[in-house]
């Protein structure tokens, strides 16, 4: 038996209550606040079900025709489930996090308006069945971020949208001229069907070529692959829960896992061994990698620091995509949940700095460990995972990313990991000393207090929830029914295909 | 009348140009119930009609009974019901905001009592062009459309809409007359002006080129595709907002229906490939002219006026691809791109226009930064324009989307690629001057301008358009079957007799 009704659902928890939350006026906060939990922890139970399901090997597809040869179609296979799962819950902390943070603050109908609709965007990007599904929700995705990249109003945010927007518009129309031509040669074919595209090979090579070349400069912005990273370190002026959820699950996630449908799904895995384009890609990645650690190196503002880590980081995915072997696909997925998690932590952290101390710039930061403990724990065990230091999530990644590269014999991506976490560790470990040893020169202004904790508990509990998620994930990597382990199968599939 | 569908395809008619009678003599504080009404009364008629059309194909209508050439026809088809909903879908919104425009006291006397009789006198001969089958009604309809357009154009008496309404009365009158030469030169090979009945004898001569030229070129005036676009951005800017949202969505799209139908209906036989690809390039080179003359202006309604020129020109790549060796292949997909970019651009350029009155109402006048923190001050209005916007890049799922992307698909599949950049770079045109304008609404506003207040009614007009304009992508499905009733069998031979060049 087929479910139909319990994907739209899934898409549908998040988009209603966005679209309620316009209607309302602008100081309904009780309203607004539990329609927003609600969403949230609605999609979360509704995606823990789809998991259950889905092992029991119960099938979730949704049709829906759109006209001549569009169909919309969500559905569950592992990989979406993965991302699924990624966003249901990151959106449900930083749910919390954003009511915390924007406490008080004008506007906040748009802002969670906005907000919700941009995880419908990211689970509708997860589910989609197609490509033209994915197009769909990655352009909505664009539209939903605009007005939070926007959201201050100040001449640095406009600035920020603009750029973001000249990026991603440009990325899309790519995108949309790739994912046109896909259908003109191949016809309306879902994820994982690969067979047409591959029997088109022998003809019209050199096309399939290009179109995957097509595909990938279009996702490429989104997944920050250099030269098209740009907007990335701009668009941190957003609010930090927007920041935070742009970098972990929604924007940029959506370009890598685009990557991974094209590779994996579209192409399959051997047509673009042998149409040679895997390692180009994988270069690509690796010079990107090393490129976002030296810029994130120059940093002194803190978000700023973090975003050219996430240049890196993502790029840490794309190589795994890209390196031609299971292991480094392993890796990749492994990565594209753990960095998530732990890049969250960064922000959501860097965000209570501000909101509480005030404080930007890393340079300022000398001492608040006392101030900030339970803060700047969290953010410790997150950095040392971006290092890959064990037993934090971030080992597993690089571990598997490395092994890949050596089953595929590019013995080069070991020096690249390790450079890059040479790099890191360059950039992060500085950041631990100066707020955990070093003596504060002045008194620092205290914002906003709170009666019991350090900071308030709706941003102080994200970020301790999401630290720990980073911790569990690598302590129990190798548990069953984990991330890897769902990862080694998604991965197994696509090599056996 | 034997049939209830021949009932309504009558009403369709007799019910507008009996009402812009009645508004015309009933008091001026009667006269928007009386055009509400008939509104009202006609989206159900072509509701009914639409339904009856679905349900047991196309109907025909034999005005006093007499069989063509001698009678004059009327027939509903698929692309004819298409054009009438549309047509009713977006005069019903803009009809009750321009009830409220000119119930304002410092509107015009006159204005408000002629706008009514006006509108439905347009609306009725838009229906009857849409209907007819017969060249010289449709010149007749046409000539009668277009002085009902210049009459609206200038209903607001000042100086500016007027020098602008003379230009469009002199455009109007060119292409009429070229019009109605082609006619009179096809009339006089084959002594038949029913379009049916014409299609079948053309022989496809020097004559049917000239008068197919002569036609051609009259329309193209009519519906302002560059280079004959001079008139249309001083005509759309200067009337008042419900006006230019019936010029722009509506007006434009009449002509246009009829090139369309002397294209597929008339002149199977005499369009060439060559045609094809020089009315596609007239398109290709508006499009992107249109938008890039659009994010120069410092006047949101130039700049929406500027985007109808550039949103005409997506309308025209339909030809070329209709005319391509081998179309069959792709033409549904060619059609839907047409169909769709005519009511995605007509919903949404009617929701910008009201969008843009109702920020004029509020600060008094139409400069960019008029807008200035308009998201926090009315978002509903700011949410129209946003989504209108969506549409007119084409960005999914919104109805601008469908058609672009069946254009793509239609233009790589026949191998004329070279459409694709045209498309791809109005997009972006579009996508700027779109973002440039809401990049200003989300900027504060430097000092607290107090709003004049407009009535949520009057948003909401404009945010239902613009909502239209984004759910047709998603009842795409429901609309296209509307689409091939009478029309199979028709446009499928379109080359093969004639193509291959002069």
């Amino acid at each position: 038996m087929e479910n139909t009704w319990l994907l739209p659902l899934i898409v549908g928890s998040s988009l209603v209550p966005g679209v309620l939350i316009f209607f309302l006026r602008e100081e309904q906060t009780v309203w607004r606040t539990s329609l927003n939990l609600f969403g949230a922890l609605l999609k979360v139970f509704l995606v823990g079900v789809v998991l259950v399901g889905y092992f029991r090997g119960e099938i979730y597809a949704f049709r829906y025709e759109l006209g001549v040869g569009l169909e919309l179609y969500l559905r569950v296979d592992a990989l979406a489930l993965l991302f699924a799962t990624l966003s249901s819950i990151l959106w449900l902390v930083t749910t919390l996090y954003a009511i915390g943070y924007l406490e008080g603050t004008p506007y906040r109908r748009r802002f969670f308006g906005f907000f919700s609709l941009c995880v419908t965007a990211s689970t509708g990007i997860a589910l989609a069945g197609n490509v033209v599904t994915f197009f769909i929700f990655y352009e909505f995705l664009t539209l939903a971020t605009y007005p939070l990249v926007v959201h201050k109003g100040t001449e640095q945010a406009l600035q920020a949208g603009r750029t973001y927007l000249c990026y991603t518009i440009g990325g899309g129309t790519v995108l949309f001229v790739g994912v046109v031509w896909l259908h003109v040669l191949v016809g309306a074919v879902d994820f994982g069907d690969t067979g047409r595209l591959a029997s088109l090979v022998e003809d019209q090579g050199g096309q399939i070529f290009l179109l995957f070349w097509v595909l990938i400069l279009g996702l490429g912005v989104k997944a920050a692959l250099f030269p098209l990273h740009g907007w990335l370190p701009v668009a941190m002026v957003a609010p930090a829960p927007v920041s935070a959820l742009l970098h972990a699950v929604a924007v940029v996630k959506a370009g890598v896992f685009g990557i991974f449908r094209v590779v994996y799904d579209v192409f399959g895995v051997q047509m673009a061994e042998d149409l040679g384009v895997l390692l180009p890609l994988a270069v690509l990645a690796a010079i990107t990698i090393i490129y976002g650690s030296l810029r994130a190196l120059a940093q002194d503002d803190l978000k700023r620091r973090l975003a050219y880590s996430t240049v890196s980081q993502l790029s840490y995915i794309t190589l795994g995509v890209a390196s031609s072997s299971m292991l480094a696909s392993v890796g990749a997925l492994v990565h594209m949940v753990n960095q998530g998690v732990m890049k969250i932590t960064l922000f959501f952290c860097a965000g209570i700095i501000i909101e509480v101390l005030g404080l930007l710039k890393v340079s300022q930061m000398a001492g608040i460990g006392r101030r900030l403990p339970l803060t700047m724990t969290a953010f410790t065990i997150g950095a040392l995972g971006m290092i890959g230091l064990p037993p934090i999530a971030g080992f597993i990644s690089k571990w598997y990313l490395g092994l890949g590269g050596l089953e595929a014999g590019h013995a080069w991506i070991i020096v690249i990991l390790l450079t890059s976490s040479a790099l890191n560790a360059a950039y992060f470990l500085p950041i631990l000393h100066t707020v955990w040893f070093e003596t504060p020169e002045e008194k620092w202004v205290t914002k906003r207090r709170s009666r019991y904790f350090e900071a308030p508990w709706t941003l102080l509990f994200p970020a301790l929830v999401t630290a720990l998620i980073a911790v569990v994930l690598g302590l129990f990597a190798a548990g069953p029914y984990s991330i890897l382990e769902l990862s080694k199968a998604i991965a197994g599939g696509w090599y056996s295909r | 009348m034997e049939e209830p569908g021949q009932l309504l395809l009558a009403l369709c008619l007799l019910v507008p140009f009996s009402g812009a009678l009645l508004a015309l003599f009933v008091p001026v504080g009667w006269k928007n119930e009386v055009g509400l009404v008939i509104s009202l009364l006609l989206l159900g008629i072509i509701f009914g009609l639409t339904a009856g059309v679905m349900g047991g194909g196309t109907v025909h209508l034999q005005l006093g009974g007499w069989e063509p050439p001698l009678g004059i026809g009327l027939r509903a088809d698929g692309l004819a019901m298409v054009f009438l909903l549309f047509g009713a879908l977006v005069g019903v919104p803009v009809g009750i905001y321009a009830a409220w425009w000119y119930s304002r006291k410092d509107e015009g006397k006159r204005a408000t009592e002629l706008f009514w009789p006006l509108w439905l006198f347009l609306w009725g001969a838009m229906n009857g062009l849409f209907l007819s089958v017969d060249l010289f009604n449709w010149y007749v309809l046409l000539e009668v459309l277009g002085l009902a357009a210049v009459g609206l154009a200038v209903l607001s008496g000042q100086t500016k809409a007027l020098i602008a309404g003379l230009r469009y009365l002199l455009a109007a009158l060119v292409g009429s007359m070229a019009y109605l030469m082609g006619v009179a030169l096809l009339y006089a090979s084959y002594g038949v002006l029913d379009a049916g009945l014409l299609g079948e004898a053309m022989r496809g001569g020097g004559t049917d080129q000239v008068a197919f030229a002569l036609m051609m070129v009259g329309l193209l005036i009519k519906t302002a595709l560059l280079p004959f676009h001079f008139w249309l951005p001083g005509a759309h800017s200067a009337a008042t907002p419900p006006v230019s949202a019936i010029l722009s969505a509506l007006v434009v799209k009449a002509s246009f229906y009829l090139i369309l139908r002397l294209w597929v209906d008339v002149f199977g036989e005499t369009v060439t490939y060559a045609a094809g690809q020089m009315i596609g390039w007239l398109g290709a080179v508006a499009i992107v002219w249109g938008s890039y003359q659009a994010l120069r202006q410092d006047r949101l309604k130039r700049m929406v006026a500027h985007s109808t020129v550039s949103q005409i020109g997506y309308l025209f790549l339909l030809f070329p691809l209709l005319t391509a060796p081998g179309a069959e292949a792709w033409s549904a997909q060619a059609w839907t791109g047409g169909v769709f970019q005519v009511l995605a651009h007509g919903l949404a350029k009617a929701a910008l226009f009201l969008a843009v009155g109702i920020i004029v109402l509020a600060m008094g006048n139409d400069r960019k930064d008029s807008l200035l923190n308009m998201v926090g001050r009315m978002p509903m209005t700011t949410f129209a324009l946003a989504l209108a916007g969506v549409s007119l890049i084409g960005l999914p799922p919104s109805g601008g989307f469908i058609a672009k992307w069946m254009f793509l698909e239609a233009s790589l599949a026949s191998g004329q690629w070279w459409w694709a950049p045209m498309m791809v770079g109005g997009s972006l045109l579009t996508a700027g001057y779109i973002f440039m304008v809401l990049r200003i609404a989300f900027a504060p506003a430097p000092k607290k301008k107090k709003l004049r207040r407009v009535p949520p009614a009057l948003e909401l007009t404009a945010l239902g358009l613009a909502v239209m304009a984004l759910l047709i992508g998603v009842w795409a499905e429901e609309v296209l079957p509307l689409l091939d009733v009478g029309m199979t069998g028709e446009f499928e031979p379109i080359i093969g007799k004639g193509g291959g060049g002069h």
